[in-house]
């Protein structure tokens, strides 16, 4: 059982609506403080990442329902230049704008699952999800 | 298969249930007595024919709504909360759950000597309604056996957060000085939850310093001594300092051996060396008042 | 244009930070706090971001900037009051923020950089 919702992602304020939808369906999900916080950096990383390389996009943020399991997922999508090496990419440390570098590598760590899909040219697709404990 | 053929037969079980219900009541009380599972130390005899009866009771008025016998529908719900109440104060009272489930199923035996005395001369009969109680009883069965489950796994889980609670005591030392002994195996989640509500008192108490003792723990793994080491780098962002002390000579190979590095920690032998170090970062000293004690 | 407010207590700058900060923000508030540290000849910064429930790699960057460009600009700056669950994900995430000192809370960060800044001018100094 999911519901899902969609927000845009073209500016800076657009990444801090983002950060407040992920807290409030963190906690409706029953996530605890320390993980809540956790999905809601994450999200704040990735939703960076969509913006500053990927062009702009959206988020999509659903609740998780899964054999008594609670969690939520959120999937960032752009049409941006894509990434040419996602290993390079995930390194700590690597950054090709600005930021520390470990927006894509910390949002890993972040996450209990983490997927990510990118094409030259077409666009980037990362997802993660965050479980109750 | 016709299913009016079935309704029938479920509607006989049914109706032998609500015309019987009383002779059927006796014969399972005393076939429960009769079995090893019976257990009058934890049960009385009294306590055995009050449950027997009452739950045969809600049996036959729910009968009466639903001959079906289905106990997946709506009119057998005050059934279902009976028998799962009982499996539960059965549960809890330390039967086993082979004892717990052979409540139900010996009922069984019960419905089928009954059925045998009605259909004496019907044997087609017989066997179907044989089928339909055995479904029936099988029936409450799984609400006993999932019931029992559920509670010990209830059980369980409330212990381990007693446990968790017993074993993660974060004391106040003194005036801004926090102390966690830990004691026993730690794994990984009980070292996240110890941390998490270490960091916690800290905020509360406006301590600055925080003693780790592990003299209590025999081993350390490298998931928890980077737990560890998050701890204190946590701690140091929220304006605090951690001291570890007691690392045993095992524990400190294996911090070697593991590759992690501890030397941003401050690390003292004993909590009394640890003690005397916040002391002194505390700007205080300790003095005897009187040198005839 | 939105900027979060600085306020002047002697020598000090004191700046609590009680909204969801957007980058450009973080940002005006990293420009804002070093021409104030100039123009009001300060010695010392302090940062409350007890309200915060969240720092992402990108604000652990501007508080870090601001603490090195301060003690460039002979100021010394404290950040006060990172709640657990932020400090816990800032570790998980890779940011020990090295460069900035940090206390507890509003009081004992003044108590820090009292301690960590000489007054060659004596005690007078403080009444200002």
């Amino acid at each position: 059982m999911t519901k899902a919702d969609t927000l845009p992602i073209h500016t800076e304020e657009d990444i801090v609506r983002v950060r407040q939808m992920t807290r409030s369906l963190a906690q409706q999900s029953g996530l605890n403080l320390v993980d809540q916080t956790k999905i809601v950096t994450a999200a704040s990383e990735l939703a960076r990442n969509t913006l500053v390389y990927g062009g702009g996009g959206h988020v999509i943020l659903e609740r998780l329902q899964d054999a008594g399991r609670a969690g939520l997922r959120l999937t960032f999508e752009d049409q941006g230049p894509g990434i040419a090496d996602i290993e390079l990419a995930l390194r700590d440390g690597y950054t090709s704008g600005k930021g520390l570098g470990l927006g894509l590598s910390g949002a890993k760590r972040l996450s209990n699952e983490f997927h990510i899909d990118s094409r030259v040219g077409e666009g980037t697709t990362v997802s993660i999800i965050k479980w109750k404990s | 298969m016709s299913t009016g053929f079935r309704q029938t037969d479920e509607r006989s079980l049914s109706d032998i249930l609500i015309r019987h219900e009383t002779e059927i009541a006796s014969a399972w009380i005393s076939e429960q007595a009769s079995l090893i599972s019976h257990r009058p130390d934890l049960l009385t005899e009294t306590e055995l024919r009050q449950q027997s009866r009452a739950l045969l009771s809600e049996i036959t008025s729910a009968a009466r709504m639903d001959p079906s016998l289905n106990l997946a529908n709506s009119a057998w719900k005050a059934t279902r909360d009976l028998l799962s109440e009982i499996s539960r104060s059965r549960a809890l009272a330390g039967f086993s759950p082979a004892e717990t489930a052979s409540f139900v199923f010996s009922l069984r035996g019960a419905l089928m000597d009954r059925l045998q005395t009605v259909y004496e001369e019907d044997a087609r009969s017989l066997a179907a309604a044989m089928r339909s109680c055995s479904t029936f009883v099988d029936q409450l069965g799984l609400v006993t056996t999932s019931t029992v489950l559920k509670t010990r796994e209830e059980l369980i889980k409330k212990q381990q957060e007693e446990m968790l609670e017993l074993s993660t005591p974060v004391v106040r030392l003194f005036d801004g000085v926090l102390c966690l002994p830990l004691i026993g195996t730690l794994d990984s989640a009980r070292t996240q939850v110890v941390m998490e509500s270490l960091l916690q008192k800290i905020v509360e108490t406006g301590s600055t310093i925080a003693i780790i003792d592990i003299t209590g723990v025999p081993t350390v793994d490298t998931l928890v001594a980077q737990h560890l080491l998050k701890t204190v780098s946590a701690a140091r962002l929220m304006g605090a300092e951690c001291i570890v002390s007691g690392i045993r000579p095992q524990i400190a190979q294996t911090i070697v051996h593991l590759g992690v590095e501890l030397h941003n920690v401050a690390t003292k032998a004993t909590l009394a060396d640890a003690l005397a170090l916040a002391m002194q970062k505390r700007g205080l000293t300790i003095q005897r008042v009187n040198k005839q004690a | 244009m939105e900027r979060i407010p600085i306020l002047k207590q002697g020598d000090l700058l004191l700046v609590s930070v009680q909204v969801d900060m957007h980058d450009q923000l973080a940002l005006n508030l990293q420009d804002d706090l070093t021409q104030r540290i100039v123009r009001d000849n300060a010695r010392g910064v302090l940062i409350d971001i007890s309200a915060l429930d969240m720092v992402d790699s990108f604000i652990g960057r501007v508080l870090d900037n601001i603490a090195t460009m301060s003690r460039i600009l002979d100021a010394e700056t404290v950040v006060v009051g990172i709640q657990p669950a932020v400090a816990i994900t800032l570790v998980e995430l890779g940011i020990t923020l090295p460069n900035i000192r940090t206390a507890l809370n509003i009081e004992s960060g003044i108590a820090l950089l009292r301690r960590l800044l000489p007054t060659p001018d004596g005690d007078a100094d403080d009444q200002s």
